[in-house]
């Protein structure tokens, strides 16, 4: 295995009193899928938020590519655009069309000029197949859409790294095929991708590791046919009961 | 295998849609309703007559003196409004100069029409006329004393003049300064919290009268022997600071209506603290309060009256100063100056309150409004 492109090693993180992640070690190289799935308040957003430091740790160390997290700015500005990040309610800009919203980074962060990343942000649109709704708000677009967009802005950052937070959580079942084909398409190109999900047929098709988290801990990992067909772990058993087809 | 065909439309039933079918929807729709119609277009008759009857049919229209509105059944006395127009207007500013300000509110209107309207380009250097070069050239042409214009000592301005002095730099400082401290009030920084918490509570507690005395008649006190600057400044400094209290928290409150999201989404692309205000957060907040802060231009606007407390003489304050000229004491002078000043307050902030519909639409981005 190359050098990952991240590496945590006994991560700790409290809310408070509230011990969320308990001495979390992951190592994900580049160009892997990762799935993450877990009950809910088991701690599988917060780790990806601690990545992109939307959360920040207060135990251990998290690197990614090569750059140790801490709380310098500059730090935060690389990170921003190295990683991308999907949100489960979207998080698009309702000020701004489609087309703003994917070129606000490269145009503020990146320095591109207004050209350079309209043109981007057109062939992003076209790759997420949503180039005609470009000059619309997103509160005119399907949900379904809506997840595109916000697909298209990360990408925008020509990042090397995408975060999913629960990206088809929110959306009626007929759109979640539309999502997550767009994902497949990203995952088959070779980004390295965490994703926290619950689309078991997802981590299936794609996954390099399927991760199960619960109390904030890494319970069980495995290759995704190993994972569902033969788990270690009780509790893990437990979720897959209740969250596979029967 | 059947195939289904949608059911094709009907018109509507007669009776249900047009004007009839408004008025009966809305107008006649049960006996109460039917009732309440007529009553209220009795009341509506009733006021047009009184209003129509005084202004227009029963008052007097030219005359040189009081005179002129003393007929058995006298209505508004409007010449004394002509009489006294410049008065109104100007204040006390000397006649060969007031096409200084003529000038100066015609330059304002031609900077801000322009700014008003969405679809006209060139914001950046509008803006700069308006905030760069406007002030500068209204205070050189108001006070003049330099490029051989006369000097007019501010206890010569007044009427509508004092008036848009105040209630514009008011509300051009209030804007930026509210935005600033709203900002600092959820700021992390507990200093900066703390400063503008205690800015805001203090100036949102105390009467504006209260300030505007301070500022008249407290602070030369405190200032040393010889320093003084000029009494309409220190007004506007005390509106100024005044409504950018109230506007802090007009603000505030848009600020905490955008959710944690957006945030997270504009640091998720690597945007940092000032980036993320001024491209996210404020265009969203602002939008969402307008109607707040045009209430609060507003109240500021018709506030600017209590600067007769310190002696400057606005456009009520002019008005009712002229009720004592003996050449025009009629029973009506008093109501129809009255009348006067609430048209010209009521014009100012009903466009106020135009423009803030306007823009509300325009900016709307959803899909129900175009």
């Amino acid at each position: 295995m190359s050098d990952p492109v991240i590496r945590i090693s006994k991560m700790n993180k409290w809310f408070g009193n509230f011990h969320v992640l308990r001495d979390i070690d992951l190592d994900v190289a580049a160009g892997e899928k990762i799935v993450i799935c877990g009950p809910s308040g088991s701690g599988k957003s917060t780790l990806i938020r601690c990545i992109n430091r939307l959360e920040i740790h207060q135990q251990g160390e998290i690197v990614v590519e090569g750059m140790t997290l801490d709380g310098s700015l500059k730090n935060l500005e690389e990170i921003g655009s190295n990683v991308g990040m999907v949100f489960q309610q979207f998080n698009l800009f309702p000020h701004m069309t489609v087309l703003e919203n994917c070129t606000l980074s490269p145009i503020w962060v990146q320095g591109k000029s207004q050209a350079e990343a309209e043109k981007l942000a057109r062939e992003l649109l076209e790759r997420v197949r949503i180039p005609d709704q470009a000059e619309k708000y997103p509160e005119q677009l399907s949900g379904g859409q809506q997840q595109r967009v916000a697909i298209a802005r990360a990408l925008c950052m020509n990042p090397r790294i995408m975060l999913f937070d629960e990206p088809t959580s929110a959306l009626d079942p007929e759109m979640i095929k539309e999502v997550l084909d767009v994902m497949v398409e990203l995952a088959n190109e070779g980004m390295t991708m965490l994703c926290v999900t619950h689309e078991m047929g997802f981590a299936r098709q794609v996954a390099d590791r399927v991760i199960f988290m619960d109390e904030g801990e890494i319970v069980e990992e495995n290759a995704p046919e190993a994972f569902f067909s033969n788990p270690e772990n009780e509790r893990t058993k437990l979720f897959l009961s209740q969250v596979l087809p029967h | 295998m059947t195939s289904w065909t949608p059911t094709p439309p009907r018109p509507a039933p007669a009776n249900t849609v047009g004007f009839v079918g408004w008025a009966r929807e809305n107008l006649f729709a049960t006996k109460l309703d039917t009732l309440l119609t007529v009553f209220a277009i009795g009341i509506i008759l009733y006021i047009t007559e009184v209003v129509f009857g005084w202004a227009i049919l029963n008052a007097s229209f030219s005359g040189d003196d009081r005179t002129a509105c003393l007929k058995p059944v006298q209505g508004a006395c409007w010449p004394f409004i002509e009489a006294k127009f410049g008065q109104f207007i100007y204040g006390r500013y000397p006649e060969a100069e007031r096409w200084r300000v003529d000038l100066v509110f015609l330059s304002g209107l031609v900077g801000l029409i322009p700014m008003l309207m969405p679809s006209v380009g060139h914001k950046r250097a509008n803006l700069f006329f308006l905030l760069g070069f406007y002030p500068i050239f209204a205070f050189i042409m108001l006070t003049g004393g330099v490029l051989g214009l006369e000097a007019v000592d501010t206890t010569d301005w007044g009427g509508l003049l004092v008036t848009l002095v105040v209630a514009v730099t008011g509300i051009v400082a209030s804007l930026p300064l509210g935005i600033l401290l709203a900002l600092g009030r959820r700021s992390e920084l507990p200093i900066v919290r703390a400063l503008c918490i205690g800015f805001i509570e203090i100036f949102r507690g105390v009467p504006l009268i209260t300030v505007l005395f301070m500022a008249s008649v407290m602070l030369p006190l405190f200032l040393p022997d010889g320093v003084n600057f000029d009494k309409l400044v220190r007004c506007l400094i005390g509106v100024a600071l005044f409504s950018s209290a109230y506007m802090a928290e007009v603000v505030r409150g848009g600020l905490q209506a955008i959710p944690k999201g957006q945030y997270e989404a504009a640091a998720a692309l690597g945007l940092g603290y000032w980036k993320t205000t001024r491209l996210i957060v404020l265009p969203q907040a602002l939008k969402l309060v307008i109607p707040g802060i045009v209430n609060t231009f507003i109240g500021l606007f018709k506030d600017t009256t209590l600067v007769l407390i310190v002696g400057l003489f606005d456009l009520l304050g002019i008005v009712q100063l002229h009720f004592t000229d003996a050449s025009w004491a009629t029973p009506e002078t008093h109501i129809t100056g009255y009348v006067f000043a609430a048209g010209v307050f009521w014009l100012f902030c009903f466009a106020m309150s135009r423009y803030s519909i306007f823009m509300e639409n325009h900016l709307s981005t959803d899909r129900t409004s175009s």
